[in-house]
């Protein structure tokens, strides 16, 4: 440098930001281009986690690999398990029995709120507001007392088999759901009354990591961050899968595209998926769990795509099969992963403490960035 | 695993008329050692499919569309075929112009596919050739198409992030899992494995196994304990593992 530099100078500096970084969510590394403490550009580094998923289910057969795929997600594992199900299912023309789809849905939908409450806790947390934390994980706890009487597990579930489910639902699973459905909108008001009109909340979130409909579509953004930016679109309405047709339950859209409309949209949503859940639970019919099929899974040759939407936006699976009982190639096609790369149009001209509210209003998980 | 194996391999056999004694059920506790299976040739996959794959099931049908005619009208030459399998519209096409057809596709009038929902490849080692798919998505439409092009090793294909910015990290992962070379990519480098990875897991020759143990010895300075099979060598230039003997 030519020009000769003083103390009150300016000048840019790089900052590493992780990856053990407490608000980045697992193991994320920004590098962050400074000017001050304003962010001029920022570069993401991933792969800490990364376990080759893909090459693995090329190694296993379909129904081996199926546990392997909760650990991508492992906040909502649920909807793993249900997208590559439902992609093989498809693959094999086969259809799960109805009274498996009802209790597939309610899984998931209690797994989208469970999602949603772990995004709403750390994000305000991040923030500063501390006890909201503590209220989510109270009710989060609630929904996963539920899987773990139904499956023996918390997290990685394994909930849903290729062709329907494997477990009937327990004694009194239905008057414990209705008990939580029917407390939780309660529930829901109360991190309302802490957050939703609370200035230091406002401050830090209004007008902070903009994303226009144009460029969030232009980079693949999808599930709640689209809907915050105003665009309309749910694959559980566009493209319909499971019983989800049966329902009655509305897309929360946001209007500026901001950290505040993000966190509305995932609060609407919230209310949204435990209407889903009290009416499916009323509904479920009776009948087989298992479609009939084989239990030897050799899907055709050919290739199939097929995606639902999980608590971070589109989960998509690829599959290329080879006739034979692994799968030639398996990609996913990671929400959290495609919506991180926002993540640098979004922070450009915020400051430091913006970027851990923006990394945490993308929702991400590093387990499926990474795989 | 062992009786899955088993009951694989009774319905693998055509069902006969005269169906052949089944063998007896192994005793609890020993279920290998009753029946003396030759041991599987070292690398074979387990239940390899020895009868010729059945002509039913789903198969690809004709598709066409007024963007499929348009496509063809204004890259005739690129244009290779267009189907439909279980109900999913692919298009494939040649690799030459696949820039301009992606863009053709994100602005044409008849269905704009203004959103990339996945990029990714498939290794086809026979054929020495690389699948690369692009899945598409029109939000105005609400329409799903995939464009397919195959490239050969060694050869570069087209970025696409000028169309869609998505493509930049989906077109990295695929560089960095399958060494396809992308031109005119603004960064294209590793992005899940380390810089100094050698090799690109997800084609088809690469193996897993030795890897984990050159890595074990190499960074923690113990035998990783995984076994060997006889034949098992790194090439000396590409740095691809082949199971071959």
């Amino acid at each position: 440098m030519s020009t000769k530099e003083t103390l009150f100078d300016t000048s840019e500096i790089t900052v590493s930001m992780g990856p053990q970084h407490p608000s980045t969510h697992g193991v994320l590394q920004v590098k962050l281009k400074l000017d001050g403490e304003r962010v001029l550009d920022a570069e993401c580094v991933i792969g800490y986690l990364h376990r080759g998923v893909e090459k693995l289910g090329e190694a296993q057969t379909y129904g081996q690999f199926v546990p392997t795929l909760d650990r991508m997600d492992y906040i909502a594992a649920v909807s793993n398990c249900l997208g590559f199900c439902e992609t093989i299912e498809k693959l094999l023309g086969v259809t799960a029995p109805p009274r498996a789809q009802y209790i597939r849905v309610i899984m998931t939908e209690l797994n989208r709120i469970t999602s949603h409450l772990l995004w709403l806790g750390t994000h305000a947390l991040d923030i500063g507001a501390m006890t909201v934390f503590l209220y989510a994980f109270r009710e989060r706890e609630e929904i996963l007392k539920i899987f773990e009487n139904y499956c023996g597990a918390r997290l990685t579930t394994h909930m849903f088999r290729i062709g329907g489910t494997q477990y009937e639902i327990y004694d009194g699973f239905q008057d414990q759901v209705r008990t939580f459905i029917n407390d939780f909108p309660k529930k829901v008001d109360e991190y309302e009354t802490l957050l939703t009109e609370n200035r230091i909340w406002l401050e830090r979130t209004r007008g902070v990591g903009v994303l226009s409909a144009k460029d969030a579509i232009d980079l693949g953004v999808t599930g709640p961050a689209l809907r915050g930016s105003g665009v309309e679109w749910d694959i559980r309405k566009a493209k319909p899968y499971a019983v989800y047709p049966d329902f009655q339950f509305d897309i929360p859209v946001g209007e500026h595209g901001d950290t505040y409309d993000r966190y509305m949209v995932r609060i609407q949503e919230m209310r949204q998926s435990a209407r889903i859940v009290s009416q499916g639970i009323e509904k479920i019919p009776d009948g087989p769990l298992m479609a009939k099929m084989s239990k030897i899974i050799k899907p055709p040759i050919g290739d199939i795509y097929h995606s639902i939407e999980a608590p971070k936006g589109e989960l998509g699976y690829y599959v290329v099969s080879d006739g034979s009982t692994q799968a030639y190639r398996t990609r996913v096609r990671p929400p959290s992963f495609v919506n991180l790369q926002a993540l640098r149009k979004m922070v450009a001209g915020h400051m430091v403490a913006d970027v851990v509210a923006i990394i945490g209003t993308l929702d991400i998980v590093l387990g499926e960035i990474d795989r | 695993m062992a009786d899955e194996e088993k009951d694989n391999q009774q319905t693998e056999k055509p069902a006969g008329p005269a169906k052949p004694v089944p063998p007896a059920p192994a005793p609890p506790g020993e279920p290998k050692a009753a029946v003396p299976k030759p041991p599987p040739p070292p690398g074979a996959k387990p239940a390899a499919p020895a009868a010729p794959p059945k002509p039913k099931g789903p198969q690809q049908e004709p598709w066409s569309s007024p963007l499929v005619d348009a496509i063809k009208e204004k890259f005739g030459g690129e244009f290779i075929k267009s189907y439909s399998f279980i109900g999913q519209n692919q298009i494939e096409v040649k690799k030459d112009r696949i820039a301009e057809i992606m863009t053709f596709l994100r602005d044409n009038t008849i269905v704009p596919f203004n959103y990339l929902v996945d990029e990714t490849a498939v290794h086809w080692p026979k054929d020495e050739q690389f699948e690369i798919v692009y899945i598409l998505y029109s939000f105005p439409k609400n329409e799903h198409v995939r464009v397919k092009t195959r490239i050969k090793e060694f050869e570069e294909i087209e970025s696409v992030v000028s169309v869609w910015t998505t493509a930049d990290w989906l077109e990295r992962e695929v560089y960095d899992m399958f060494g396809v070379r992308y031109a005119n990519h603004p960064n294209l480098k590793r992005i899940l494995l380390p810089e100094d990875w050698v090799g690109y897991p997800l084609r088809k020759d690469y193996n897993i196994r030795l890897q984990d143990v050159e890595w074990v010895r190499k960074h923690l300075g113990i035998d990783s304990g995984q076994k060997f099979y006889v034949g098992e060598a790194r090439h000396e230039d590409t740095g691809y593992i082949t199971p071959s003997g």
